[in-house]
């Protein structure tokens, strides 16, 4: 007993200021998992400003990967190879960096269907697709007519659609967009996009923008269940200010939430109602496993449907206070709106917004020609006293809704038929997003739920003025939340979304074939490596596998030479990535994976012998996985040479 | 509580041996097998061919098969003549050991390096574990069938 008590005490002593006694005593058996085990879930989750998604293990908190989307990352050679870079591509150029915001599942009728992971970028607005057999992104299309793209990338019940609309309403794109800054309410309008999602490839296409008033857009649900076919987004700025907006956009009691039948707006979309707008300019990047490259291609067309010239596309619902998140509960009749700087949570009831729309109960006048429902007419009711600045909600399977808020630092639970306040638990400190296992789908896992915070001050061991963001992880099978784990995160996690391990880890990819490989600079095998020069242009055909390089001596490059090292890593085994650097590159290294061709461009600066060598630890061998190049002065006689052991 | 405490322990490793199950790999990767050294024959080696029958004549377009797959998947490590590159030549391998043996190893090859005597004696001069080149039935079949042809079978 005494042993006990001692253990205890250094427990205590040891633990940061602020946890209190948040901590049940099993919560470190609960998120064990042994060496060797598996986790239960993967949680895909945002980097924010880090631009990239990473990938959790719950309950552990254990990091297994970073993807990179949106921003470079030289570890992987995102937008360093030549293949990545089109990935990167826009109508602005080539953008190395952008601000992940949310995840979303591929939905097959309402529930995660492990095919891929969608996010948006906010700053340069796009939507990215995430493979999840590779865990790469495998395609990049930018949004036209809008500026921010937060309110995305939420999709539709069987993920039709994937939407993307504005945060900053703009201008529409094109030469009249040259307009004064105070001319907002008249010029300034919010775009809408639809884009449709291949079934079988996941193919993204912008079907169509819905043009609405100049609204901010923040966050959306589709409808689910009885819902299906609808869509909820949350509006801030009802004032429309265009300057200090801290002060200027927080006027209006209630902001709205609307609600766009968005089964009808495909129908006339079908119907050809929509006009085609052509001065808008678009990337299309997309990434083909055969050829190991990506395509970027520019389009510059889209069909336009303004909401104000049809009656029953778009509804709004007031919602107090400048609302976030706009959250669709399992069965779909609810919509629970999170007035940012409102003291209550209202609830909105899918079947009397109906009834409202049916007996045109709305407000006397429309809002840039949308009809206003009723407030009361839509309410299914309030929570009363729920906490401070509620931000997001998530749901479990026993007709619970969690709700953060970011003001009072605490996640709280309510009935979402009662409206019954039930638990709170703090977070530390400032919790954002939250996210409950499957919380956003027609049968939540439940079990799980993680509150992502903003601030961290005393929790982790102090690293100077940037601290890390953070994840905890609350146990909500019980009646109440319990606190089981603190983690740090990559960047700023907005949303995330967990998977069954079962679902992914079956179907993860292990190698790329070889013998489907198709790229244009493939070297099959080492026989065919070799090196060609057509005028300045240098090609490398090089092979990889445990522990050389072919060929590791080259000779008569030039100054002036712009060469091209095409690796490929002919290992056919799993976990066998090699890589590439060499002295003095303005690039990154390269990371192979086993069976693939990537690309360095190397221009050298200077004459002399340059190293090159094998980044990723092989075999015992790994450190004589090396080579030289020799660079000689332009229009030196020495010959193109090249071989591995012997000439 | 300290019987408290040794429940704890024991439910974790209760817990830990029913997902043992779950664990197991697949033959494309390295799993070091645990199974008694003493079960292994040195002369069939360890995999899914018991008894490869390859006949007295050789099958030429198979052995031609068998070279493409060699030259691209095998080549950068093997010569075949019988100078060590990474790994040996490949000159009398037919000879020194049964079809099956070859065609275990070029499709299992991490759990007969962690048994088999003569690949283990190999692993010490070569210091490099024989990758798992993700061969098909078929694809070790027929570079058997090459490997006969470089040894001189008509």
């Amino acid at each position: 007993m005494a042993a006990v008590a001692a253990v205890s005490l250094s427990f205590n002593a040891c633990r940061p200021k602020g946890a209190g006694s948040a901590v049940s005593g099993n919560a470190a058996q609960r998120t064990y998992v042994p060496p060797g085990q598996y986790d239960e879930f993967y949680t895909f989750t945002s980097g924010g400003f880090s631009g990239q998604m990473s990938v959790y293990g719950l309950p552990s908190g254990r990091l297994f990967r970073v993807i990179p989307v949106f921003s470079v990352d030289p570890e992987k050679a995102w937008g360093f190879s030549e293949e990545t870079k089109p990935m990167l591509m826009t109508s602005h150029g080539f953008v190395p960096w952008d601000d992940l915001h949310h995840i979303e599942s591929s939905f097959t009728d309402g529930m995660p269907d492990g095919k891929w992971m969608f996010a948006n970028s906010n700053n340069t607005p796009r939507l990215a697709r995430i493979d999840l057999t590779t865990f790469r992104t495998a395609e990049i299309i930018e949004i036209p007519n809008t500026g921010g793209n937060h309110c995305s990338p939420f999709t539709t019940e069987n993920s039709e659609y994937v939407i993307a609309a504005t945060r900053f309403s703009v201008p529409p794109d094109g030469p009249e967009s040259d307009v004064p800054i105070d001319s907002y309410k008249e010029n300034f309008k919010g775009h809408i996009s639809f884009v449709s999602v291949d079934k079988e490839t996941g193919e993204f296409d912008i079907a169509f923008q819905l043009k609405t008033p100049g609204l901010n857009f923040d966050l959306s649900s589709a409808g689910k269940g009885v819902s299906n076919g609808w869509l909820f987004i949350s509006c801030y700025n009802s004032e429309q200010a265009h300057t200090l907006q801290e002060v200027n956009s927080s006027q209006n009691d209630k902001d709205f939430i609307m609600a766009i039948n968005w089964k009808k707006a495909e129908e006339y979309f079908k119907a050809g109602r929509g006009t085609v707008q052509t001065n808008v300019r678009y990337a299309h990047n997309k990434w083909d496993e055969h050829t190991h490259s990506a395509t970027s291609e520019i389009k510059t067309e889209v069909t336009v449907l303004d909401v104000a010239d049809f009656d029953d596309l778009a509804y709004l619902i007031p919602c107090p206070k400048s609302p976030h998140g706009a959250d669709v509960n399992p069965t779909g009749e609810y919509i629970v709106g999170s007035g940012k700087l409102a003291a209550l949570i209202p609830v909105f009831s899918f079947a009397k917004l109906q009834d409202a729309i049916a007996n045109k109960d709305f407000e006397g006048e429309k809002y840039g020609g949308i009809p206003v429902v009723k407030y009361e007419s839509a309410l299914h009711g309030e929570v009363q006293k729920p906490g401070l600045g509620p931000l997001h909600t998530e749901f479990d399977a026993k007709g619970n809704a969690y709700t953060s808020f970011f003001v009072s630092s605490e996640v709280v639970k309510w009935n979402v038929e009662s409206l019954e306040v039930l638990d709170r638990q703090p977070t530390y400190y400032s919790v954002g997003h939250l996210m409950v296992a499957g919380g956003n789908s027609k049968n939540p896992y439940g079990k799980y739920l993680v509150a992502y915070n903003k601030i961290t001050k005393d929790r982790f061991l102090p690293t100077g003025p940037e601290l890390c963001h953070s994840a905890q992880l609350f146990d909500i099978s019980g009646d109440k939340m319990e606190l089981l784990l603190d983690f740090p995160t990559i960047g700023e996690p907005h949303y995330a979304q967990s998977i069954p391990a079962d679902m992914l880890m079956d179907k993860s990819l292990k190698i790329y074939d070889i013998n489907a490989n198709q790229h244009p600079h493939k070297t099959n095998g080492e026989a065919e490596a070799r090196v060609e020069r057509d005028g300045n242009i240098v090609r490398v055909y090089m092979t990889t596998i445990r522990s050389h390089l072919t060929p590791d001596v080259i000779e008569g490059i030039q100054l002036g030479d712009e060469v091209y090292f095409h690796v490929t890593n002919i290992e056919q085994d799993w976990d066998m990535p090699h890589g590439f650097a060499i002295k003095g590159a303005n690039n990154s290294e390269l990371l192979i994976m086993p069976g693939e061709t990537t690309t360095l461009k190397w221009v050298p600066d200077r004459v002399g012998i340059f190293p090159f060598y094998c980044t990723d630890f092989c075999s015992a061998l790994h450190q004589e996985m090396s080579g030289y190049v020799r660079v000689s002065p332009k229009g030196s006689n020495v010959p193109i040479t090249a071989y591995t052991g012997t000439k | 509580m300290k019987k408290l405490l040794v429940l704890l322990t024991l439910g974790i490793a209760l817990y830990a041996c029913s997902q043992g199950g779950k664990q197991n790999n697949d033959n494309n990767t390295a799993v070091r097998s645990a199974a008694n050294p003493e079960d292994y024959d040195p002369t069939r080696g360890e995999g899914k061919f018991d008894n490869v029958d390859v006949g007295e004549q050789l099958d030429v377009a198979m052995a031609q098969e068998g070279k493409v797959i060699a030259d691209l998947k095998c080549a950068s490590c093997h010569k075949y003549t019988d100078e060590r590159l990474v790994g040996p030549g490949w000159a009398g391998v037919s000879e020194k050991h049964r079809p099956e043996w070859i065609m275990n190893f070029i499709t299992n090859p991490d759990p007969m390096i962690d048994k088999d005597p003569e690949l283990q004696a190999q692993l010490e001069i070569c210091l490099v574990r024989m990758p798992n080149q993700n061969l098909s039935d078929e694809d070790a079949r027929q570079i058997l069938e090459f490997m006969r042809q470089n040894d001189g079978l008509k």
